[in-house]
């Protein structure tokens, strides 16, 4: 019983903690040029098990726009039938969804950002949905990783 | 473990100091701390081994020594401070030493300075500052950067003492504690009285009406699902101001994850429903206060829009 007593209050000191530890973004830096970095984040999305959805040239809407811009493209990425479950039953995710990874170039480098899914958890404060941000924040880690793990030129 | 890519972003390009004015402690503090406001995270998860780890990788940059400083606090005239602050140090920190415009990730445009001037009024930066390090920073200026020696300069070292003395009198000026991002609703949603089609047609001309651009219309589903296949009933409307998106990707880079600006119009059992991101929540997410404005612009636009569409 008094070890029953001290497991339950280990787990609920983890769950207290999680949030806190949680980082709300995730930036990492890719040595990798734009180009090549786009190409390995793609690559790293579909190894995580996603569905490329769509490519936003933010820098092109800009630069026809006159305005003075390096690349920058947000990469639209999700499991489709987790997105269609997902929406169905907990439309409020909708504007979040697909999930998205920001990717630009600062000179020979490329940045990426994307938001961090688990900030989302302590809002909601469902047990399954809170298992899905985990899961997007690992897999979406795991993609980061690998750019940021990549030699550069 | 990953290395926090910010605290790379912290020293300048190319920078390869042969001294340093800042202490281990001071290093290991703004990894602790952050820079609430400027983007620096706090690293506050980090165990003391993996903050050691990065201080000494950050060591690795140049061959310097490694400075001590007194914690003790530096007496001076704060007034007398204040006068030479606004004279020295003002072009680049600030009036209220606010620091330079800008993140630190510098979106490849071109800037006028290699290196954006630190806020002196940050809580982090004066947590993690002691006296006698603003003192040495002003004495010996900052090598590879525009910081030059206040000495070589000609003040003396009463007038440095005032300086720093003005430059702690920042302290207190931060009290309000950020919100956390769980404490604020992520969306902002409304009910339509129409249908589908007649929303996106409203959630359209509204954004229009704000002078926004469309830029274009798609399923939520699409390029998830076969071409046909897609859930018909959720449809999403990008529209932009690239005025609007140029300023805030200069204030800060990250926020393009959120732009263009995107409606989601949404049927389900019967009730269509109109929903975006709620900007406000951006504001804490990003730790930019500079973004703050832009966020509230935002979220009363956004508001404007999702209203006018759905009355």
């Amino acid at each position: 019983m008094k070890r029953m007593r001290l497991t339950l209050l280990i787990l609920l000191l983890a769950a207290l903690l999680r949030p806190a530890l949680a980082q709300d973004l995730f930036m990492v830096r890719s040595q990798q040029p734009f180009a090549e970095s786009m190409l390995l984040l793609q690559e790293a999305v579909r190894e995580q098990g996603y569905t490329l959805s769509r490519v936003q040239r933010v820098d092109i809407g800009l630069t026809k726009m006159g305005y003075e811009t390096d690349k920058y493209r947000v990469v639209f990425f999700g499991k489709p039938e987790q997105v269609r479950r997902l929406t169905r039953e907990h439309p409020e995710l909708i504007p979040y969804l697909p999930l998205k990874i920001a990717i630009f170039a600062e000179e020979s480098d490329t940045l990426l950002v994307a938001a961090n899914p688990r900030h989302m958890a302590e809002f909601y404060g469902d047990d399954e949905l809170t298992a899905v941000f985990d899961q997007w924040a690992v897999d979406i880690q795991a993609m980061l990783d690998r750019l940021q793990a990549a030699e550069g030129m | 473990m990953a290395m926090p890519a910010t605290v790379a972003w912290a020293c300048p390009c190319g920078c390869r100091p042969s001294r340093t004015v800042s202490s281990d402690a001071y290093l290991k503090q703004t990894i602790r701390l952050g820079r609430p406001g400027r983007v620096m995270p706090r690293f506050d998860h980090l165990s003391a081994a993996e903050v050691e780890a990065i201080v000494e990788h950050i060591r690795g940059w140049h061959d310097g020594d490694r400075p001590v400083f007194s914690q003790a606090r530096i007496e001076g005239d704060v007034q007398r401070g204040a006068r030479l602050f606004s004279q020295h140090c003002a072009q680049c920190h600030g009036e209220q030493g606010e620091g330079g415009q800008g993140t630190g990730v510098t979106f490849s445009r071109p800037r006028d300075l290699p290196i954006i001037a630190p806020a002196l009024n940050n809580p982090g930066f004066l947590a993690a500052a002691s006296d006698a390090m603003i003192k040495a920073t002003l004495m010996q200026g900052r090598e590879g950067t525009p910081m030059a020696s206040f000495r070589e300069q000609g003040l003396s070292e009463e007038q440095i003492n005032d300086l720093v003395a003005y430059v702690r009198s920042f302290e207190g000026e931060h009290t309000d504690p950020a919100p956390r991002v769980e404490e604020i609703e992520p969306t902002l949603v409304y009910d339509s009285p129409y249908g589908l089609e007649e929303t996106v047609e409203a959630v359209e001309r509204a954004a229009v009406g704000k002078n926004f651009r469309l830029i274009r219309r798609q399923k939520l589903e699409e390029g998830l699902f076969p071409e046909g296949e897609e859930n018909d009933r959720q449809v999403i409307v990008y529209f932009c101001n690239f005025n609007f998106l140029y300023d805030a990707l200069t204030v800060d880079p990250r926020v393009g994850l959120f732009l263009p600006c995107r409606v989601t119009v949404v049927e389900q059992e019967g009730q269509v429903r109109v929903m975006t991101i709620n900007p406000k929540r951006l504001s804490v997410l990003f730790n930019n206060e500079r973004l703050d404005q832009a966020c509230d612009e935002m979220h009363r636009i956004y508001t404007d829009i999702l209203e006018e569409a759905t009355f």
